[in-house]
């Protein structure tokens, strides 16, 4: 049987890797007839001429096509007389660098492209930087388009050396450095005739005769497990890919995190009863007696992966929103699937020079090192120890796309000296766990002008939009913390100031904080935005007259102020101050509770 | 270093991206299609939850012009494993007599498309396996092995989830779908290869045989029932034909060949000069992007 090795090829944009690959298949006679008919067909229409354009056999979405760009990862299989190959080949432009990263993190060997005609580019230091990132040891460098540069050998041992500099800063196993010409076909399946001064081997033969398996010098075994098997009561199996070592029947496993021990009673391998099993295998394992195992946990022997709550790594970032400091995710790491929030960003790393830059947030396609700390304590490793229990993505909570993949640099805690204590938790991080900026929007006007109606449809409006919200309204506010409150004007007052301190500490918590209080004096509004601060207190100002508000009086308080049973009243015995300033006014006279919500949302929109 | 051979590794994949969909996945079915891939995607499933059953349905959607053995391999394989299998066919494409000669292309939209998503919505699967490959297309070598669909079944070519490692995000919203393809990196020649190694069940269609069948625009189309209406000049013949792949038998090519042997099949299939998909007649109409405009339409 075959052996099979899955490469990439990567590289600037127009630097040819699509042109490549379709040449080596074309080459090497590896098409299907009706394919290389179509590849024919389909280049007479193309932009190169009517000469035979093999990026077409990639290139397989439409869009792709029309803009002569590659946007995603393809995968091609082919097989020589020597192996079977699956390679991806990905796209060059900066935007699609995170597909770029999606095939580097398959594959075990990676063709970098340049154009001999302008060296290294900034693209291509970013690409050989994420093929290490994501853990590719070994390295072709393709110097393509060497017929633009008559074939120069100084020239070409100019790049030799540049790409030998770039390289010296990460940890590689092989490199090999060929001149090439993908449209020609120069070096690719076979030896060029027009560069007798280059030794080595042609691609694909190299690629035909490379050794990429890892040493793997008797680590111990790690297993995450994917689920529990339960077809009766009887047996009880941990499923899981072994991802380092190997088991056997009688050893003894450690359940992490809970340490418990057992032996290995049974193993089943590809649907069969083994006695043993090594890494890459999809097993079902059963012990000898009860563990508390369940998703997420991880069975080791012979081995002590890291149990802890934080973590230094480093990540790609994906997401076309920012990553700052202080928001929460949820972490995928072997079979974990967690809350945890990015604690702090250490750097940015300079794709270009490998410079440490200071940020304080990070862009699509940056790669940055930051530390992560997860809700509870998980199970994982070094990458370049365990890359199974050492690699990991970020999902967002809201929009779920996968926002960051990164690796584990090294464990945070060890000796367990450091405490959640130790970390600011500010408001600022609060809120931008939740992903909001907290305010206090306060309601003010005339009992039945639509306040509390209006707080209630706004909260729904917020909430549905995945934000954090309280309500406080003087009915729940007075049935609790202000019950001891009268109507007096010194506990008016204090009641206000109670109801702002609670808005601040709402905000505080990061929580958009909703008062509707008749709250008639402008000194009392005055006084509740100075405690909650002025950047964060939004009055809203429900202007409905006096006259509409007595003609609904809902709760029957205008007639009871009328006939003298309530005296005190606002509006009628006593006076509204009109909002000298305020954020937003809103009249509901005439109009739907939903038409005015509308109205309200678009001015929010523009202050939240 | 590693012992496993090139066919342990891709079997290790499938079973472990299965258990990935069972563990986190709300409501996973596989769909079943009766075809080669088929066939591997349910070995697959039974050993990757073994000793349990596979903890979900599998699902057949019908078009009604299936070739009749492929119906009686599916009772059979159904009742043999003790598997859930659920059929679904679109009653009001039925009604409307919606068939392969008179409706072409909205044929397969309304008998396969529509009533795939009928299917979908009905049970409310938030999960479905097919057993697409990379290799059989170009629009398919670009999809992941989690492709997600909007909630009216679409899928987003330009805006694919990067899949990192083998770290699946299986997040969805309300409403929306993943389809899961377990089998995305093997080929046609692995597929065979590995039905050979574990002795996999097949519909005996795969095996060259005596068939009547006709010439059809370029096409060996067999004759499977009386509803096949013969054109000026077309007249049933006896050929020694079999499939490359499997579908409604009006729209699937056979190929003359005396292959009646695994053996043979996959020394056939070694030296073939034509890709397997040459031989359904839906994909060539529509041009070379015919393929990801179906499935932008909601197409598996």
């Amino acid at each position: 049987m075959n052996d099979l090795l899955k490469f990439i090829t990567c590289g600037s944009v127009d630097d040819g890797k699509s042109t490549l690959i379709g040449h080596m298949l074309y080459d090497a006679k590896l098409l299907f007839t009706d394919q290389e008919k179509s590849l024919i067909i389909d280049s007479k229409v193309g932009s190169r001429e009517g000469k035979i354009d093999y990026s077409l056999l990639l290139d397989g979405l439409m869009a792709e096509r029309e803009q002569g760009i590659t946007i995603d990862v393809a995968y091609r299989y082919f097989t020589t007389e020597k192996r079977s190959f699956i390679v991806a080949d990905t796209p060059g432009h900066e935007e699609y660098t995170r597909n770029m990263a999606v095939g580097a993190s398959f594959a075990e060997l990676a063709i970098i492209l340049v154009d001999a005609s302008q060296g290294i580019l900034t693209q291509t230091r970013r690409h050989a930087r994420i093929c290490s990132l994501m853990g590719i040891e070994h390295f072709v460098f393709a110097i393509n388009k060497m017929d633009l540069i008559d074939f120069n050998k100084d020239k070409f041992n100019k790049i030799k050396k540049e790409i030998r500099i770039l390289l010296a800063e990460f940890d590689y196993k092989t490199l090999n450095i060929i001149p090439v010409s993908a449209t020609d076909g120069d070096n690719v399946t076979v030896k060029s005739k027009r560069m007798p001064w280059y030794k080595g081997e042609s691609l694909l033969n190299y690629l035909e005769n490379i050794d990429v398996s890892s040493v793997d010098n008797e680590k111990g075994f790690t297993m995450p497990v994917q689920r529990v098997c339960r077809p009766n009561h009887t047996f009880r199996g941990f499923q899981g890919q072994i991802e380092t070592g190997r088991i056997s029947v009688g050893d003894e496993i450690t359940a992490l995190p809970s340490n418990e021990k057992a032996n290995v009673k049974g193993i089943i391998n590809s649907g069969k009863e083994v006695n043993s099993a090594e890494k890459g295998c999809c097993v079902t394992i059963s012990l000898d007696k009860e563990v508390d195992v369940s998703r997420g946990c991880v069975l080791v022997n012979n081995t002590k992966p890291f149990i802890s709550n934080m973590f230094r790594v480093k990540l790609l970032w994906m997401d076309d929103k920012k990553l700052v400091a202080g928001k929460n995710y949820l972490l995928k790491l072997g079979t974990k699937k967690i809350p945890a929030v990015v604690m702090k960003i250490k750097y940015k790393i300079n794709v270009n020079s490998g410079d440490e830059i200071p940020v304080d947030a990070i862009y699509k396609n940056q790669i940055a090192v930051c530390d992560i700390s997860t809700s509870e304590k998980i199970v994982f490793d070094e990458f370049s120890n365990n890359p199974g229990l050492g690699s990991f993505i970020l999902i967002d909570r809201i929009s779920h796309m996968t926002s960051a993949c990164g690796t584990v640099s090294h464990s945070l805690r060890r000796g367990d000296n450091l405490t959640w204590h130790a970390m600011d938790i500010t408001r600022e991080k609060r809120a931008q766990q939740k992903g909001q900026s907290p305010k206090t929007i306060w309601f003010t006007g005339l009992s039945g002008s639509g306040k509390s109606t209006l707080a209630n449809e706004i909260e729904k409006r917020l909430f549905l939009k995945g934000m954090h919200t309280m309500t406080l309204d003087g009915d729940n506010v007075r049935l609790g913390l202000n019950k001891n409150l009268g109507f007096t004007e010194a506990d008016r007052i204090e009641n206000i100031r109670r109801v702002a301190e609670v808005n601040k500490l709402l905000n505080d918590a990061g929580i958009v904080a909703i008062s509707s209080f008749v709250s008639p004096y402008e000194r009392d509004r005055m006084a509740a935005k100075n405690i909650v601060g002025e950047d964060s207190f939004i009055e809203v100002y429900v202007s409905t007259p006096v006259e509409v508000c007595e003609q609904r009086d809902v709760k029957e308080l205008y007639a009871k102020a009328r006939s003298g049973e309530i005296t005190n009243f606002t509006g009628i015995s006593s006076p509204y101050e009109v909002p000298q300033n305020p954020d937003i006014t809103i009249d509901t006279t005439g109009i739907t509770i939903e038409e005015a919500a509308d109205k309200l949302m678009a001015e929010l929109e523009k202050l939240l | 270093m590693s012992n496993l051979t090139h066919l342990d590794k891709l079997e290790a994949e499938a079973i472990h991206i299965m258990r990935e969909v069972a563990a986190e996945c709300e409501k996973p079915v596989m769909l079943y299609s009766i075809g080669k891939d088929s066939s591997v995607m349910l070995h697959l499933a039974l050993k990757a939850f073994y000793p349990e059953k596979p903890p979900f349905p599998f699902l057949h959607v019908n078009t009604t012009w299936k070739f009749r053995e492929m119906i009686e391999f599916r009772d059979k394989i159904a009742k043999k494993y003790g598997i859930e299998m659920l059929e679904y066919i679109n009653e009001e494409g039925v009604e409307q007599g919606i068939n392969p000669f008179d409706h072409g292309s909205s044929y397969t939209d309304i008998m396969k498309t529509q009533a795939l998503k009928q299917a979908l919505d009905k049970y409310g699967f938030t999960a479905a396996f097919g057993g697409g490959r990379r290799d059989e297309e170009k629009s398919r070598a670009k999809e992941r092995i989690f492709s997600f669909r909007n909630s009216n079944h679409a899928w987003e070519p330009k805006n694919q989830r990067p899949e990192m490692w083998k770290l699946y995000n299986t997040e969805i919203n309300k409403g929306e779908s993943i389809r899961v393809f377990p089998i995305s990196n093997w080929t046609e020649k692995d597929i065979w290869q590995y039905i050979q190694k574990e002795n996999i069940d097949i519909v005996p269609l795969y095996f060259a045989k005596e068939r009547p069948c006709i010439y059809r625009d370029g096409n060996i189309i067999m004759v499977d029932d009386d509803r096949l209406k013969l054109r000026d000049g077309e007249k049933v013949e006896m050929k020694k034909i079999r499939f490359r792949t499997l579908g409604c038998y009006p729209l699937t090519g056979g190929v003359e060949s005396d292959a009646d042997t695994l053996d043979e099949i996959i020394k056939e299939t070694l030296s073939s000069v034509t890709s397997e998909r040459t031989s359904r007649v839906i994909d060539s109409d529509g041009g070379s992007a015919s393929m990801e405009k179906r499935k932008r339409e909601g197409y598996f």
